[in-house]
């Protein structure tokens, strides 16, 4: 299979971001959004034909889907040891080239309405370019060095659009934060990285995931504190994963976040930068599996199921609707990081794998759609907060009807996208581990009422007056609502399980009944509560939040995770660690260096009248110099 | 090579013209008096060349051409310190060497 046009999907965003970047002054807004919307249309164009090409025509060889690369040697170590650069070809790269393709069309061309008039239209287009890119980049890394450069970038480009308001406080408060916490996993994963390199002698993916290859043979070789030191690296790239994707404890970026435009929303914080750590997991994947017997993957469950229930358990409290959506793509991650935890690898045993990676799909359709459809119903009323919503079905029907879908498939109710995947996600769970069934069952039931809470607070409840009267969006708008709205109702059809396995050789999954019965109904029971609280205006929900009492509280404040940030960083860190380390580096390190500095300008002062400036004095010491060499060779040669 | 002088005498007349410009040399205020011992000290060594070769090797002329070269040395460089000197005349109206000091900056 020729690849080589492969590398234009992603050079395109990268020549957009460069051109929209250097002329940004003097391109008028209407031609960005246009070299924006074709370039992307461009390399989804070419997604979709090498999906085409790989899944169809030439990547299946024997049964198996096959891996195909192309690269260069970048920097060279020692013989084994050396980073590359280049493109690596095999079904999980191409699903996301799809996905990323997809969304960032919709999203440039949402973009195109939504921010309209803003002053930095051209800067937020050259941005969302970059990270298209870097997003492309880090999905068809080769090898782990490569993967972690377009992780960086990735980083970047959130940190720029979520600080894309720079005048606000908050948003830029937010960005810095993502950033940090982001990068404060990074450095977990760069660990892992070296630990990796150091002991098996390559950072290629292919080395490293062949099951019969030495870096999975001889994992045992060495072992630190009781864990073989390739699960500590393990560990440590897990700990990178679960930065990025907002896993539990690191999730506290993900929320504020959401002071970035919604598009960006949408774009990086529901549908593709943060399943990069799901990606990395799923890419590692034979690693997890065999090394040490899957110990890491029970890590990897346990924290997503963790982070799957709390999250839910927070967006039923929240106000701020992107808010809520933030926290369900945090509880849906860890939907997506348990699947792959409970997930075996060969045939149908890695259904969990071929589940998380199905419902990374679908969500990133149906997600993106609700923050496209939240940014619809923010341009039209202009705030964040239920209490400014309600019955905007009138006013806002295609939002209405495109939210109503995406609220359905994340739901789970048959036959839209996400009831697929998610069931397929309770298979894997239930087969492998009941706890983690009954907590993914439990949070199931928690999305369905929490997104209905969502939808009937905004389209439904009271009549809210509004002094200007909300306005349907425009075209630019609710076209990409109208695509990914048929994309979440058509996504779940896709046969996944031939596509995508762990051992890339394809099964048939079937649909098990039973389980999907009991999901359904725990979905829809979920919209029957949001329905009975929230469909009518009613002190209901105030009544039962008065009732769990301190509980209710908890989980608004967020289980107060942010403020037990503050407390270690600002109060035990900065105070008991960093406040002494700088007064050591401000006195004794700078004092001695001051000290040398001082001393040396004192002397100089000393010793700067001899140099008056007067000829004559220079010509005194000269003559005086000659005397005395004069009188000592008359000396030596008298004697 | 004259009657009833030694070479001693002329030496010490030298020497004592060279320490005569030295002293000058250090001792005026006046750029042009300081060019002028220079001349001195200048001076002194040419007749000792010529000295030298008159009253040791009779029947050589090195020393005279030095001499001559010398002459034609000092009066470049004489030419060169007087235009120095009148440019910075006309920088700071003086001559004085006290007043030279700011080119040390």
């Amino acid at each position: 299979m020729n690849i080589t046009y492969i590398i234009l999907i992603p050079i395109i965003p990268f020549v957009i971001f460069l051109f929209l970047g250097v002329f940004y002054k003097r391109i008028k807004p209407a031609v960005s959004g246009y070299v924006g919307v074709f370039g992307l249309l461009a390399s989804a164009i070419l997604s979709f034909y090498a999906a085409y090409q790989y899944f169809f025509v030439h990547g299946k060889v024997d049964g198996v889907y096959q891996t195909f690369l192309k690269k260069s040697v970048w920097m060279n170590f020692t013989d084994t040891l050396h980073i590359d650069m280049g493109i690596l070809i095999d079904p999980i790269s191409v699903m996301m080239l799809v996905v990323v393709s997809v969304v960032s069309l919709m999203v440039h061309i949402y973009s195109r309405g939504y921010m309209k008039g803003d002053e930095g239209y051209t800067k937020f287009f050259a941005f969302l370019g970059l990270f298209t890119f870097s997003m492309y980049g880090l999905v068809l890394a080769t090898n782990l060095f490569q993967i972690y450069i377009f992780w960086e970038l990735v980083g970047v480009s959130s940190y720029l659009l979520i600080g894309y308001y720079y005048t606000k406080t908050s948003a830029i408060a937010a960005a810095k934060k993502a950033f940090i916490v982001t990068r404060f996993a990074d450095f977990g994963f760069l660990i892992g990285i070296m630990i990796i390199g150091y002991y098996t002698g390559t950072f290629d993916f292919e080395t490293l995931n062949n099951p019969e290859g030495s870096a999975i043979m001889n994992w045992a070789a060495t072992s630190f504190m009781g864990l073989s030191v390739i699960t500590w690296a393990l560990i440590f790239i897990f700990i990178g994963g679960a930065g990025k994707s907002a896993m539990f404890p690191l999730h506290i970026w993900l929320p504020d976040a959401m002071e970035g435009p919604t598009p960006v929303s949408a774009l990086i914080h529901a549908a593709t930068m943060v399943v990069a750590g799901v990606f990395l997991v799923a890419r590692l994947f034979p690693m997890f599996y065999f090394v040490e017997d899957g110990f890491v993957l029970k890590i990897v469950a346990y924290v997503g199921a963790f982070s799957a229930l709390f999250a839910a358990i927070i967006a039923i409290t929240q106000t701020d609707i992107k808010r809520v959506l933030a926290f369900s793509t945090m509880s849906q991650l860890g939907y997506m990081m348990l699947a792959l935890g409970v997930s075996g690898y060969e045939g149908h045993e890695g259904v969990g794998y071929m589940a998380s990676m199905f419902h990374l799909f679908t969500h990133a359709m149906f997600k993106a759609l609700l923050f496209l459809g939240a940014g619809s119903v923010i341009h039209a009323v202009h705030s964040n907060y239920l209490k400014d919503m309600g019955g905007l079905r009138r006013y806002m029907p295609i939002t209405n009807i495109t939210f109503l879908i995406a609220a359905l498939a994340i739901a789970g109710v048959p036959p839209l996208a996400g009831f697929w995947s998610k069931d397929e996600i309770l298979v894997a769970a239930y087969e492998h581990n009941k706890l983690i069934y009954y907590v993914g069952l439990f949070v199931a039931g928690l999305t369905a009422f929490y997104m209905f809470r969502l939808y009937f607070s905004i389209f439904w409840r009271k009549d809210t007056s509004y002094e200007k009267k909300p306005k349907e969006s425009p075209l630019s708008m609710t076209f990409p609502l109208l695509v990914l709205a048929v994309l979440s109702v058509v996504s779940g059809f896709i046969p996944f399980s031939e596509f995508v396995t762990a051992d890339k050789a394809g099964f048939e999954a079937h649909l098990n009944y039973p389980l999907a019965v009991i999901a359904t109904t725990v979905g829809i029971i979920g919209i029957i509560l949001a329905w009975i609280f929230y469909k009518k205006e009613n002190n209901l929900s105030d009544k039962y939040a008065r009732d769990f009492g301190p509980l209710y509280k908890w989980a608004c404040d967020k289980f107060y995770f942010d403020e037990i940030y503050m407390f270690v960083t600002k109060k035990i860190l900065f105070k008991r660690v960093s406040a002494p380390i700088a007064k050591f580096d401000k006195q004794v390190v700078d004092g001695t260096m001051n000290g040398i500095g001082n001393k040396t300008v004192l002397i100089s002062q000393k010793i700067k009248g001899i140099q008056s400036g007067k000829v004559q004095d220079y010509a005194f010491a000269f003559v005086v110099g000659i005397v005395v060499i004069a009188l000592v060779f008359i000396y030596l040669w008298t004697n | 090579m004259i009657e009833g002088i030694t070479i001693y005498e002329l030496l010490t007349l030298t020497t004592i013209i060279f320490f005569i410009g030295v002293y000058g040399f250090l001792t005026r205020t006046n750029l042009i008096s300081m060019l002028i011992s220079v001349e001195l000290i200048l001076n002194a060594s040419v007749v000792n060349f010529v000295i030298i070769n008159k009253y040791l090797y009779p029947d050589m002329l090195q020393g005279v051409f030095f001499s001559i070269f010398i002459i034609a040395v000092a009066a470049a460089e004489t030419a060169l310190a007087i235009s120095i000197i009148i440019n910075l005349y006309r920088q700071i109206s003086s001559v004085e060497v006290k007043d030279t000091e700011i080119m040390k900056h």
